[in-house]
């Protein structure tokens, strides 16, 4: 009982601990620029106009709310193109987004932001008047911050946007050569007379993957961290009622959701806990049912289509959380024969020493590394593929414009989508296994004890 | 250009690391072949195993993505 406690303080940690790394990842979304080189060939597009319009009811059988329309509009004297592009959708589909989409809708969510030059901004993406059936991008701006295709953006400052509430008419994007010399994707927000630049959130990942520090910092809830909440709230209450009926049914079988929980618990018990870690197994069996359940339920959350459809464990933040607990733990547990054997490598000649101490110290960081990006690979892989053969409606469908292609592709992607889901399962399970193992066999070896030989 | 050679090098990091698991998995079905009592054993650390290949693989495919970026 004291150990399901525990689970719920874990989670509440874990939590806690992501939110903050959240804010400032947003980093794997925008580094796509390579995949849409071609935007400036939309000047044919403009008879496609009416024959979007006709097709409205394929989109509408679409999985997921956001309808790319084959068409271009002219904002601010620019046209844009809006056809439909796999990799920016995908890209999409994966991110982090300040509003929750159930089925077609976008529910607004809090936003706390920080700037350096507004300060603190608590509101609620509402204020930006987005379409409830829409996919994400705001009508209004508000004290300079913008909502675009469902993530919070601000106009760079020294523009002189007007703070409050402000109608905007769209987003322009516009390619640009940066500092470096390389092509950027630069988006323009446009007020019905003038363009703004607009920039990304913080990240913290120094540039590596398209991001960086600007002008502001965004601490909101966001729609990975609402989805940490509901799994955790769901875990809490499924094992506060496995316990409680541990308590009342003291010495009699399980029953129920008890009965389906303790197979699971019996398994990484029996599986994973006492085969590597010997006999401080119960030391560290909270740590591992906490870590498997938490990847568990939300590798599983993913999966339910129309409802947010939350990538939270294919979000690096996420899993970079994860592994660092895993990282501390194994290190700080590690015993003096641990630390002994990767410092001072007895029994091993002196000429291999220069070369194996280095690859044992970075072993310590890959461990977790390949830990966090496993995770990360497995579960955003299987989101894109999904989102892919979604895609195919589209592409078919030539974005709206031939029906019967779209009708025929539906039927081929439902089918492929299906047994990608399918295989999906078993990822899920099998990638909440595996970390919750590989965590097991990393403490198993920094606090194995071992008679001197 | 820089494109194409990362593509290749992600290309062989997963050639590698297929060859790889496919071995484990051969072996392990192997091994569940001669030995069915020990089946559960021989899964994890077949999925163990797994795990290393895999991890070995990734680190070339984040090593492409970043050449790939910058």
């Amino acid at each position: 009982m004291r150990k399901i406690i525990i689970f719920n303080f874990l989670f509440v940690f874990l939590i806690c601990s992501q939110s903050a790394v959240f804010a400032q990842d947003h980093g794997h979304e925008g580094h796509d620029h390579s995949t849409h080189e071609n935007h400036d060939h939309s000047t044919d597009d403009h008879s496609t106009h009416s024959a979007t319009a006709d097709s409205h009811d394929v989109h509408g059988a679409e999985a997921h709310g956001d309808s790319h329309h084959g068409h271009s509009e002219v904002i601010c004297g620019v046209e844009v193109d809006h056809s439909f592009e796999v990799g920016k959708t995908a890209m999409h589909h994966i991110g982090d987004a300040n509003v929750y989409s159930i089925g077609p809708l976008q529910l607004p969510l809090p936003v706390i932001a920080y700037s350096n030059d507004g300060g603190l901004d608590i509101f609620s993406t509402s204020k930006f008047k987005a379409d409830l059936l829409g996919h994400g991008d705001g009508h209004a701006a508000y004290n300079g911050y913008v909502l675009h295709e469902g993530s919070l953006k601000r106009v760079a400052p020294g523009q002189n946007f007007p703070n409050g509430e402000v109608k905007i008419a769209g987003f322009v994007p516009k390619e640009e050569i940066d500092a470096k010399g390389k092509k950027k994707e630069v988006m323009y927000v446009c007020d019905f007379n003038e363009l703004y630049k607009i920039e990304n959130k913080s990240t913290a990942d120094a540039g590596l993957f398209g991001g960086g520090i600007t002008s502001f910092y965004d601490f909101s809830p966001t729609k990975n961290v609402v989805s940490m909440i509901l799994v955790t709230l769901f875990l809490g209450f499924v094992f506060r009622r496995v316990a409680k009926s541990y308590k009342t049914r003291e010495g009699k079988e399980p029953k129920g959701l008890q009965s389906f929980m303790e197979t699971f618990v019996v398994f990484i018990r029996d599986e994973v806990a006492k085969p590597f870690l010997g006999n401080k197994w119960e030391k560290y069996f909270s740590l591992l049912l906490a870590i498997f359940f938490f990847i568990l339920g939300l590798n599983l959350f993913g999966q339910i289509p129309f409802f947010g459809g939350s990538n939270v464990t294919g979000n690096l933040a996420v899993t970079m959380v994860l592994a660092i607990i895993a990282f501390l733990v194994t290190n700080i547990s590690g015993n003096g024969h641990y630390w002994r054997h990767l410092l001072a490598a007895p029994g091993v000649p002196w000429f291999v020493k220069p070369i194996l101490i280095p690859v044992e110290i970075m072993g310590i960081f890959i461990k977790p590394l390949t830990l966090m990006l496993r995770l990360f690979a497995n579960i955003t892989a299987g989101h894109i593929v999904l989102v892919v053969f979604v895609s195919l409606i589209f592409i078919f469908g030539d974005s709206g414009q031939n029906v019967g292609g779209a009708l025929g592709a539906s039927v081929g992607s439902t089918l492929l989508t299906l047994f990608m889901m399918a295989i999906e399962l078993i990822v899920a399970l099998v990638q909440a296994f595996v970390f919750t193992i590989l965590t097991a066999s990393y403490i198993g070896a920094a606090t194995e004890e071992v008679e001197h030989h | 250009m820089v494109g194409s050679i990362v593509a290749i090098g992600m290309g062989l990091a997963v050639i590698g690391a297929g060859l790889g698991i496919g071995w484990i998995g051969a072996k392990a079905m192997e091994s569940i072949a001669r030995q069915p009592e020990a089946v559960g054993d021989i899964r994890s650390n077949m999925i163990l195993m797994a795990a290393f290949i895999e991890g070995a693989a990734l680190i070339a495919i984040l090593l492409a993505f970043l050449v790939a970026g910058v």
